[in-house]
C-alpha cells in the first residue's frame, strides 16, 4: 500500500511513523501540511504525533484547518483508511473526522508511561487481528489526552460501536476511559497511544505491530 | 474595522489556567472568589460596516477560533 504520512510545523513522530510503514512492507509517502496530493494516488493516510503549530489556539486546530487536511477529508471520504495517532488523535477530532476532542489532562500533567489498553471494538483497517476484550500495552505520551464529548454523542458513539480502544486504569480523565474512536464507517480512527514505539523487544513492547 | 473575539471554557471544562492564576493569587493573600482564563483574540477586517464586519469575524471564529464542544465566544467592536 502507498502510505501518506502528514507532516505539520512541530510533528515529531514522522521519522518512526515512516519507519513503522516500511518496517511493514508498505511504501510511504511525505504529505507536506501546505501541499495538495491526489487522494486517488494514496491507499492511507497517518497522520503523526507531535506538537503541531507548536499547539497554538487549541492542539490540532490549526493542523486540521491546513491545505493538505482538506485532500485527507477527500481520502476518507472515498472510504480509505485514516490513522491519528497522539496529535494526529486531535487533528482528526477538529478536522470533524473523528467525534469528541482532547483536553488537558485531568492531572494536570504531561504523562510519559506504558498504559494497559483493552479492546472494546475491532478496526478493519487498523489491528485487524485484535478481537474483542484483548488487552495490549503501548506508551503514551501526552498533555491533552483528555476525550470529552457531549452526553448526546457519547450514546451515539456507544450504540454505533465507534468506541475502538479503552484504558485499563484511565491515565488522563477521558470519558469512559476512552483511549481510541473511530468514525462511524470505521475507516476513520484516533488514538492517543503510540503503536509506533511498541514494535520490537528493544523498545519495551510488540504491541503496536499490528495496527498497521 | 476592529473587532475582539473572546473565547471561554465552558463552565463544564476544567479551566487549568483559571485554576493556576487562582491558586497564586489566593496563595498571595489576595482576595477573590474565583478565576477563570480565557483568549482574546484581534482581528482587523476590511468590512463597510459593522454588522458586515461581525459577520466576517463570526465566519472565521466558526472555522478555527474556537472548539463549540468546550468553548463559547462573543465578538466586540473595538476602537
Amino acid at each position: 500500500m502507498k502510505i501518506g504520512v502528514t507532516r505539520f510545523p512541530g510533528t515529531n513522530c514522522d521519522h518512526d511513523i515512516w519507519s513503522f510503514v516500511e518496517a511493514r512492507g508498505h511504501q510511504p509517502r511525505w504529505l507536506w501540511h501546505q501541499d495538495r496530493f491526489n487522494p486517488r494516488e494514496i491507499d492511507a493516510v497517518l497522520v503523526p504525533g507531535g506538537f503541531s503549530y507548536g499547539d497554538y489556539l487549541r492542539c490540532g486546530a490549526l493542523a486540521a484547518k491546513s491545505p493538505v487536511m482538506n485532500d485527507v477529508r477527500a481520502l476518507a471520504a472515498a472510504g480509505k483508511p485514516v490513522l491519528g495517532i497522539c496529535n494526529g488523535f486531535q487533528i482528526l477530532c477538529e478536522s470533524g473526522l473523528l467525534p469528541g476532542v482532547l483536553v488537558r489532562n485531568k492531572s494536570r500533567r504531561f504523562i510519559d508511561e506504558w498504559a494497559e489498553l483493552q479492546v472494546e471494538q475491532p478496526n478493519p483497517h487498523f489491528g485487524r487481528g485484535h478481537q474483542t476484550g484483548a488487552r495490549l500495552r503501548l506508551p503514551i505520551a501526552h498533555g491533552e489526552g483528555c476525550f470529552l464529548t457531549t452526553a448526546e454523542e457519547m450514546k451515539r458513539l456507544r450504540g454505533e460501536g465507534q468506541i475502538w480502544l479503552k484504558y485499563v486504569n484511565n491515565p488522563n480523565g477521558s470519558l469512559e476511559d476512552i483511549a481510541g474512536v473511530t468514525n462511524d464507517k470505521r475507516n476513520v480512527a484516533g488514538l492517543m497511544p503510540h503503536p509506533e514505539r511498541a514494535l520490537y523487544d528493544w523498545m519495551g513492547g510488540l504491541d503496536g505491530g499490528d495496527f498497521l | 474595522m476592529k473587532f475582539g473575539v473572546k473565547i471561554m471554557p465552558r463552565e463544564v471544562i476544567l479551566d487549568t489556567q483559571g485554576r493556576a492564576v487562582e491558586q497564586t493569587l489566593k496563595g498571595q493573600s489576595f482576595r477573590l472568589d474565583s478565576c477563570r482564563v480565557g483568549k482574546f483574540v484581534e482581528i482587523d477586517v476590511p468590512a463597510a460596516t459593522e454588522a458586515e464586519g461581525r459577520d466576517m469575524v463570526k465566519k472565521m471564529a466558526d472555522f478555527v477560533l474556537y472548539n463549540p464542544l468546550i468553548e463559547v465566544y462573543e465578538i466586540q467592536r473595538l476602537g
